[in-house]
């Protein structure tokens, strides 16, 4: 299928990579904790070298600052790619992972571990350690996500529009869920959950960074084999089935995939938003909306989003913080009505 | 293998073993960071002001506390950005998190004396005792806490000798359009029960809103709040204008009782002169 579109395949990859390098070295040299240049390239050498005594610039980039930057670049590259499936399968450029309720799963069931948590299982803190509203979170996104899909199957397959309606209704519960949990929240609980509501990669650490890292990558790997049946899927599914593509798997499997890496993303780091919705939509207006370019292109740009958002977040109100969410929306949304602006006749 | 366990082993894979010192070895005193407004009170008390590097967004008193480096709110810390200040010690009460940057800190050799809040007044005791050992001034903690144990026997025996006249109080919390009353199991209940009063309100944990029947059911003698919240109205006049509090026998008399949140809530060093300065004006009433 011929690319449409200003720049070319290789041009986009490219650049996406340079760019998401360039944000990446900026994003690690910037912190709280003043690290200067040549520390920086003293620790990053030091990496792996048995023996020396760690100074602090080491202990802080390689426990603190790194495994943040990892724990952001895979949540933008998660994050990106699921919004360019959901895109691809709804045909729409609205979608985002939070349609199929991902997002307000997983906050119900973080709602529901910090506020009922010690009543109803007083005995999971001590199984899971600090892994439990980790785990409920994705356990959760999860369950929600195979309620919606499962509301959205008839005898022809998965209808789309029942998806679509089907997640603003279980959404809208999740957010009556939430909401009667805010009411028996005690002050501390109710904090904890808006915290977790707004996002943050500050609890990054290295073996939920693996963690997530695994599972980001193996959506990745499934996701990028489903470019060409969305590009397919793209002239309508009637069509589609009529060129040989099996759509219903495509669906099923794009659905999954997006259920696994934004739900990992989002019980490790709360709710971001925005990724899953802007960066496919700006690689579309540079590019075409060839999935073999989008699908990479959107996981570069997630994570450079990400990454410049977290950079802002965690240096503009130092020694504080602020929450990533929030960073998200003010950094994504001027960009993207620039982006909107020059492209305008290409929308 | 319980969560200490696994917090262990979960810092030990991420490759921990062998901490440099952030902190100041030497002849200079311990940099302290303070994650609680009472905690930052009882600094400058003890005369540590000039260890303090930095404090959180509640430290609001003394005013010269609002100019210090704000390391955020107490739930919400920033692992990199608490270690930019290089502190020695991080006091705060159990309630800060998140729990995973407490560890980093940990980690990092600094010491995090951390303060059970029970609303009682070992709390209090716990804040004085935590700070003097954190920052190097066990003697005027000691003296601190002598003088301030003997304020509170001397409130203690005023409350006991004042009879059997307890009023009924109702502590109203109210940032926003919808007020919300101290149940049990808060600040605001044991405050008032220190006081020499009674909460009219309870069967219930925290702060929850409640109609104005239940209200008129409750039937406060005074309502007891926050000076912020009356500014959060608009005044004195718009407060007594709400619908919920025109039934209740306080509205009658006018019977208000205001004290900044950060002195009647904070279970600071000034508790004992809080308490006697409304134990006083619930007599009054």
């Amino acid at each position: 299928m011929a690319v449409t579109g200003k720049l070319s395949c290789s041009t986009v990859l490219i650049g996406g990579a340079v760019m998401l390098g360039l944000v990446l070295a900026t994003a690690a040299s910037t912190g709280a904790y003043p690290i200067s240049a040549s520390q920086l390239w003293r620790v990053l050498v030091s990496i792996g070298q048995a023996g020396t005594v760690p100074s602090p610039e080491y202990m802080v980039f390689v426990n603190i600052r790194l495994p943040r930057l990892a724990l952001g670049l895979v949540a933008g590259i998660g994050l990106g790619m699921a919004g360019t499936l959901l895109q691809g399968i709804f045909r729409n450029p609205l979608a985002d992972p939070g349609l199929i309720g991902i997002s307000s799963g997983a906050a119900l069931a973080a709602g529901i571990t910090i506020v009922l948590g010690a009543s109803l299982w007083p005995e999971l803190p001590r199984t899971l350690g600090s892994w439990t509203l980790v785990t409920m979170a994705f356990g959760g996104g999860f369950l929600v996500t195979l309620l919606i899909y499962g509301l959205s199957q008839n005898e022809g397959g998965t209808r789309m529009a029942m998806m679509l309606l089907a997640g603003i209704a279980v959404n809208a519960l999740a957010g009556a869920g939430l909401g009667l949990l805010s009411v028996m929240a005690t002050d501390e609980q109710l904090r904890s959950l808006q915290f977790w509501l707004l996002g943050s990669l500050g609890g990054a650490r290295w073996s939920a960074v693996a963690l997530v890292g695994a599972i980001v990558a193996v959506a990745c790997g499934l996701g990028l084999a489903l470019a060409r049946p969305l590009n397919a899927i793209a002239l309508g599914e009637a069509q589609a089935a009529l060129l040989g593509v099996p759509v219903e798997r495509t669906k099923r499997l794009a659905v999954l995939v997006t259920a696994l890496a934004v739900g990992a993303v989002t019980a490790a780091t709360g709710i971001i938003g925005f990724i899953g919705l802007v960066a496919p939509h700006w690689v579309r207006l540079v590019a075409g909306p060839d999935h073999r370019v989008v699908l990479p292109g959107s996981a570069l740009l997630g994570a450079a989003l990400v990454l410049a958002a977290d950079g802002v977040a965690r240096t503009i109100v130092q020694p504080a913080e602020l929450p990533l969410g929030v960073l998200t929306a003010f950094i994504g949304v001027p960009l993207f009505l620039a982006m909107l602006r020059q492209f305008r006749s290409k929308v | 293998m319980n969560r200490r366990d696994i917090l262990r082993f979960l810092a030990a894979t991420s490759g921990v073993a062998g901490w440099p010192a952030f902190a100041q070895s030497g002849s200079s005193l311990p940099r302290l960071v303070t994650i609680s407004g009472a905690i930052t009170e009882v600094v400058y008390l003890l005369g540590a002001e000039g260890q303090l590097v930095g404090t959180d967004t509640t430290s609001l008193y003394p005013a010269a506390a609002l100019r210090t480096p704000k390391v955020g709110y107490m739930r919400q810390l920033s692992a990199e950005g608490l270690l930019s200040l290089r502190p020695d010690a991080v006091i705060a009460t159990t309630e800060s998190g998140p729990p995973v940057v407490l560890d980093q800190l940990r980690s990092a050799g600094v010491r995090l004396e951390l303060v059970v809040a029970d609303h009682t007044w070992g709390e209090v005791q716990r804040k004085v005792q935590a700070v003097g050992r954190a920052s190097a001034r066990d003697a005027q903690a000691r003296a601190l806490q002598a003088r301030l144990d003997d304020e509170w026997s001397a409130l203690q025996a005023s409350v006991a000798s004042a009879g059997g006249r307890k009023p009924r109080v109702l502590f109203v919390l109210s940032h926003s359009a919808s007020p919300q009353v101290a149940g049990e199991k808060t600040a605001a209940h044991a405050v008032i029960g220190f006081a020499g009063g009674i909460n009219c309100v309870g069967g219930f944990n925290g702060y929850r809103p409640m109609t104005a029947e239940a209200m008129a059911r409750a039937a406060p003698d005074v309502i007891l709040t926050s000076s912020q919240s009356i500014e959060a109205h608009g005044g004195l006049e718009k407060f007594w204008e709400r619908p919920e509090l025109a039934l209740t026998p306080a509205y009658r008399n006018r019977a208000l009782i205001t004290q900044d949140a950060l002195l009647l809530l904070g279970f600071g060093p000034r508790l004992p002169a809080a308490m006697t300065d409304l134990h006083r004006r619930l007599q009054a009433t």
